[in-house]
């Protein structure tokens, strides 16, 4: 930076503040952002004011609540126009309202309500001194197995703030698809991880397992970040702008210098390619494409499971949600350049996930392979680079939120003595003993399979569709070799549920509150809805799959 | 008005839904909510009949699209519905007579436990008949098809705990399997062929295609009526299938399910037009099978087994007359109606006297049973005048018709014809007397009941105890009311059709065609009416001259290939089974050589290498953030790399 730079900024930011125009912001149109993040603020002072015992129930209906009001929210702007013919950039071209965004809003919020109620579980563990328990630990900062800890466990405290961190990951991951500029991509990241972490740290049981999940994708993620970050200064560099619609005009040429100040760096183009690689790398670590999917197995295992599901469904929705943005609006003037990476980073994806999920002994570790899997199946759509590709990839999140949470909403219900039998030796003859859990659970590992009249198969039909229609039919070929690699071990989860014999020290089926019972029955029926009858919601999706620019 | 069309497959599938996951709490009013739905079903039907009639004949035809299940290019797989007047004659006949034996069963299966779930595959089987009659398209069609085949296989099967039982419900499944094939082989052909499976199209473009491929969809077609109709050579799992209670024996192997054959080869009316040599085929099945299962009727003993028997041959004539092309379809149709009335009445009448008499199903062991059960006696006996041809009775109209038409094929096929379908008339005349006689006339020849452990709680009414004698009774309410309701049908559906104008109702979804006999039709029907008083005398000599033995004599040759079904079951043991088991064998021997080596080497190559990429995941968060960085290189690497290329 030149010193005549440094000299701009320094005048800019001590003239009289006068000039500094009061923004413009539609208070309306970013309502279910508002609405969640005002819920979590207030989440945060029942934490502070309300007496510990009345704390639980008021976590849940504002949680329940504030959800439901920002997806009424979505409803009514989309049903305005705002997905459509109204849809435009808000708040000073900072976030976007459009389809895709309203879509996945959506599809947070839902995913997010069933989510809830696994959190707000209590009936699975017996009552501890008396008290009901759920999955999180009674007293978070307590070291394990010390005497602090055995105390809050017998008076029966529980960590309701996973209540507020979930309302604040909430409301990051809502802004985070629908960024129009980097820093607000980047400051959306950072308030969607940060709780994210914490939460990954409270599990009830095993918790320095989870303590250790939490660390690790704590330093992981600070790692992406770091990258991410880079990669916007370079951009910046590039472009002079940080806004999505003018890097985009910067780089197909239709202006020129923004900045005279970065005269010496626009339009270099190592800087735009080194910076859109860094960029998409911190997008690829949050979505768990390899190789940057290391963390998943171990943060999936250790997190207590309701987050598991909760952060395997919403986090994959809200980051592809902004990979799409960034590749559809932000370079489309660079889709030779991305189009091969990407190639190659689908085509690892898939085979990396499908291939080392087959040796997994570990339910949730073979989740997460799986879902590693799932994001290659994915990326095959976005690389589409066709209307049809986005429309393809925004059913294909909703239907997998829904399979993912129910079928994680299922590991918690099957336990032993230690807590949850995540053990696959475990789950032999499971459909002897409890023929509807082991039903229920095959419906869900049948769609992860893609098997017809599941939404897996109408969601995993419509990506590869799509890519194959983009050209990229060889990447289509190894979908569906990496598809039949995972078939195995999905269906090897049902064979050994139906056709082993029972262990005699097996673990015990727990008979769920309404709460998940809601959230399975959920998962069934959206399931086996969008895998009947997908035509609606591939409609709903195809309206939704305009950017706004 | 349309949008009533798919509440009628609705009603029954919410029942089937209900029943079968509502748990034990539905025990005790299941089976009312069962038979409220096939009724509301029925109702729909009729209302739609109604608004039906109030159209000109051309513009009768409704259709309802739900929703497109794959939408794509070159492939579309609709969730459509075609109500026309074939159709709804179908979906009155399968309400209608489905709703009489819903509240039949109430009674039969009054002292089941499982009687709920009875109700609930009784349901499914309602809905998934409904959608085959009601399908726009083939693939729909193969969905309703599959889905009565799994309705009659849960139904034959439902006394699991007999070994007869599930065996007969695996036999009929695996038989069904094979005409399956037939089905489906034709909806890829037609796929190839014409580029759609919607009925219209198709339809349409029936005219143009080769003659070749219209043959070969045809005879697939008409493979798949075979199986699901029980005709000649995949007949042998309809004997088998009378092990299921006696109301599924009536609905579903006798007044519905057994005809969905005949509905198959008549909607597909345009393509079997286009194409004489299956037509050929399908007349001679037809007449085979019309009189192999009129043998197999003379010959057994076993009253539910007799009449499956008959039921055999009236398909016969069915698909005898369907294969006549335009001057026999509407016959078939109607002597399908017919026969769903009277065969369905004749069922749930043998079904009764069984009630009444501890379970026997032998007529040997009956004899003199009118005195004890009179209102079973008058019903069954007028549902016997219906399917001898009895003038004036229904049978007598629809059966009366295919014979001419037969004539009137024309040529020497034409003279067979009529002649195999006279000799079966008389064949059905003297079988349906011995039946009679035996039940109902002559002596008592009842026999105390076996020990349970023989005959393991068969039917459903177990309160009596092993050893005792029988007390023929009349049977309940709920019974009786739907065998007079089924009676009168087979007394006036004939003549209603007769003279209501049936021909004139489905002339223009099957076309009609006035066939030119060689024979006046009042020499046929003196025929016909001659060759029934041969029958039914033949029958009285033997039967009501002669006391009948208990113990059945040898017999000879003939009747003792038709006690054994003719020797089909053998027949298949010998070809089919023998020879397939040698071609299992070599295949598995193939099988285990060689393409299990290369499966298996495909994974254990992918084992070992998922096992060798598990290592590099080894719980160290710097291994992971070298991976990352080093992707990251990668990344930009080739990002930079793509552009210099």
């Amino acid at each position: 930076m030149s010193s005549m730079a440094v000299h701009s900024l320094w005048t800019t930011a001590a003239g009289p503040l006068d000039k500094i125009p009061a923004p413009h912001i539609e208070y309306t149109q970013l309502s279910p952002v508002l609405i969640v993040l005002g819920a979590a603020l207030v989440s945060v002072l029942v934490e502070a004011f309300v007496p510990r015992k009345a704390r639980y129930h008021s976590q849940v209906f504002l949680s329940v609540l504030a959800l439901v009001a920002a997806f009424a929210a979505i409803v009514g702007l989309a049903a305005g126009g705002y997905g459509s013919t109204k849809a435009h950039i808000a708040a000073m071209g900072a976030v976007a309202v459009d389809g895709p965004a309203l879509f996945l809003q959506g599809t947070i919020l839902l995913a997010s309500l069933v989510a809830v109620f696994t959190f707000a579980e209590r009936r699975l563990d017996p009552a501890d001194h008396g008290h009901r328990v759920d999955s999180f630990a009674a007293e978070a900062a307590a070291v394990p197995g010390s005497d602090q800890e055995k105390a809050a466990v017998k008076a029966g405290f529980t960590t309701t703030e996973v209540f507020p961190l979930a309302l604040f990951a909430i409301s990051g991951m809502l802004v985070f698809p629908a960024a129009n500029d980097l820093l607000t991509l980047f400051v959306a990241l950072e308030v969607f991880s940060l709780p994210l972490y914490l939460l990954c740290a409270v599990a009830r049981r095993k918790r320095l397992m989870s303590q250790e999940a939490a660390v690790k994708y704590f330093l992981l993620g600070a790692f992406s970040s770091a990258f991410l970050l880079f990669g916007i200064a370079l951009l910046y560099g590039y472009a002079g702008s940080v806004s999505y619609a003018t890097i985009a005009r910067v780089v197909d040429g239709s202006i020129g210098a923004v900045d005279p100040a970065l005269a010496d760096t626009m339009g270099n183009d190592a800087l735009l390619l080194i910076g859109f690689a860094m960029v998409l790398m911190g997008l690829l670590f949050k979505i768990g494409a390899v190789p940057f999917h290391m963390w998943t197995p171990d943060v999936y295992q250790g997190a207590p499971t309701p987050v598991t599901g909760f952060m395997a469904a919403a986090t994959k929705v809200a980051a592809f949600g902004a990979l799409l943005r960034l590749l559809y609006v932000v370079l489309p003037g660079l889709t030779w350049d991305w189009r091969p990476v990407m190639w190659g980073v689908a085509v690892v994806t898939m085979l990396g996930g499908a291939i080392v999920a087959i040796t997994q002994t570990d339910i949730k570790r073979l989740l997460a392979y799986s879902s590693i899997a799932h994001a290659g199946f994915l990326l095959a759509g976005v690389i589409a680079a066709t209307p049809s590709g986005i429309s393809s990839v925004l059913f294909y999140l909703g239907a997998y939120s829904f399979v993912t949470i129910g079928a994680f909403a299922v590991v918690t219900l099957v336990r032993d003595a230690g807590g949850e039998a995540t053990h696959l030796s475990k789950w032999a003859g499971l459909g002897r003993r409890s023929p509807l859990v082991a039903a229920v659970f095959a419906v869900f590992l049948l769609a992860f399979a893609g098997i017809p009249l599941t939404s897996g198969f109408s969601g995993k039909f419509a990506v590869f569709k799509a890519a194959a229609d983009g050209g990229a039919g060889a990447l289509v070929v190894v979908g569906v070799i990496s598809s039949a690699i995972a078939a195995f071990f999905y269906i090897r989860v049902i064979v050994l549920m139906f056709f082993s014999e029972p262990k005699a020290d097996g673990p015990t089926v727990a008979v769920p509150s309404a709460l998940t019972s809601i959230t399975i029955t959920a998962g069934v029926v959206v399931t086996l809805a969008l895998g009947l009858a997908p035509q609606y919601f591939l409609d709903l999706a195809n309206q939704a799959s305009t950017f706004v620019r | 008005m349309d949008n009533l069309i798919a509440l009628l497959i609705a009603a029954p599938l919410l029942g089937a839904l209900v029943l079968l996951l509502g748990g034990r709490r539905l025990d005790k009013s299941g089976h009312w909510l069962g038979t409220l739905l096939a009724a509301v079903s029925f109702v729909i039907g009729l209302v739609l009949f109604a608004d039906m009639l109030g159209k000109s004949a051309d513009d009768r035809a409704l259709h309802q699209t739900l929703y497109t299940w794959i939408p794509v290019e070159g492939f579309q797989a609709d969730m459509a519905f075609r109500l026309d007047q074939l159709s709804m004659t179908f979906v009155l006949l399968i309400t209608g007579v489905g709703t009489l034996i819903h509240v039949y069963s109430i009674g039969y299966m009054e002292h089941d436990e499982r009687r709920r779930r009875f109700f609930g595959y009784l349901n499914l089987f309602v809905a998934a008949m409904l959608l085959l009659v009601l399908a726009d398209n083939y693939l729909l069609l193969y969905f309703g098809w599959e889905g009565v085949g799994l309705a009659s296989y849960l139904l034959i099967g439902f006394w699991q705990h007999k070994p007869t039982a599930a065996t007969a419900a695996k036999k009929a499944f695996l038989v069904n399997r094979v005409g399956d094939m037939g089905l489906s082989i034709a909806i890829m052909l037609m796929f190839t062929t014409f580029g759609t499976f919607a009925f219209g199209p198709v339809f349409e473009a029936s005219g143009q295609a080769s003659e070749g491929k219209l043959t070969a969809i045809g005879l697939m077609l008409l493979l798949a009526a075979c199986g699901k109709s029980a005709q000649v050579p995949l007949q042998s799992w309809l004997g088998d299938a009378m092990e299921g209670p006696t109301p599924v024996s009536a609905l579903i192997h006798a007044a519905t399910m057994v005809t969905a054959g005949v509905y198959l080869i008549v909607r597909s009316a345009d393509i079997f037009d286009a194409a004489p040599d299956a037509q050929l085929v399908v007349t001679v099945v037809g007449a085979v099978t019309l009189l192999f299962g009129a043998i197999v009727g003379c010959a057994k003993d076993d009253i539910k087994k007799a009449l499956a028997g008959s039921t055999m041959s009236q398909i016969g004539y069915m698909i005898l007359a369907a294969g006549l092309g335009p001057i026999g379809y509407v016959f078939a149709i109607m002597h399908l109606v017919t026969h769903g009335f009277f065969k369905a009445g004749l069922f749930l009448g043998a079904g009764s006297v069984m009630h009444g008499m501890n379970d026997e199903v032998d007529m040997r062991k009956y004899g003199g049973l009118r005195k004890y059960m009179p209102v079973t006696f008058v019903t069954f006996g007028l549902g016997y005048l219906a399917i001898i041809g009895f003038p004036g009775l229904s049978g007598f109209f629809s059966k009366d018709k295919i014979i001419e038409a037969a004539f009137a094929k024309g040529g020497t096929e034409g003279w067979i014809l009529g002649a195999v379908t006279l000799l079966g008339a008389a064949i059905t005349a003297y079988y349906m007397t011995r039946v009679m006689l035996m039940t109902f006339f002559g002596e008592k020849r009842w026999q105390p009941a076996p020990d349970a452990d023989q005959a393991p709680s068969a039917e459903p009414a177990a309160e009596h105890a092993a050893g005792a004698m029988p007390h023929p009774h009349e049977s309940p309410k709920s019974m009786v009311i739907p065998m007079i309701l089924l009676a009168v049908g087979s007394v006036a559906a004939g003549a209603v059709f007769e003279f209501a104008g049936f021909v004139e109702w489905l002339e223009p979804v099957t076309g009609f065609e006035h066939g030119h006999s060689p024979v006046s039709a009042a020499a046929v029907t003196a025929a016909t009416v001659a060759v029934m008083v041969i029958g039914v005398g033949l029958a009285y000599l033997q039967y009501g001259r002669r006391p009948v033995p208990v113990v059945a004599p040898r017999g000879s040759l003939l009747t003792r290939a038709a006690r054994r079904d003719l020797l089909q079951d053998d027949f298949n043991h010998a070809v089919f089974v023998t020879g397939g088991t040698h071609l299992t064998r070599s295949l598995v021997y193939v099988d285990h050589s060689l393409v299990d080596g290369v499966v298996n080497g495909t994974a254990a190559a992918v084992g070992g290498l998922s096992g060798r990429l598990r290592k590099l995941q080894n719980g160290y968060a710097r291994t992971y953030a070298v991976s990352m960085f080093g992707g990251t290189a990668v990344l930009i690497a080739a990002t930079l790399l793509m552009r210099a290329v």
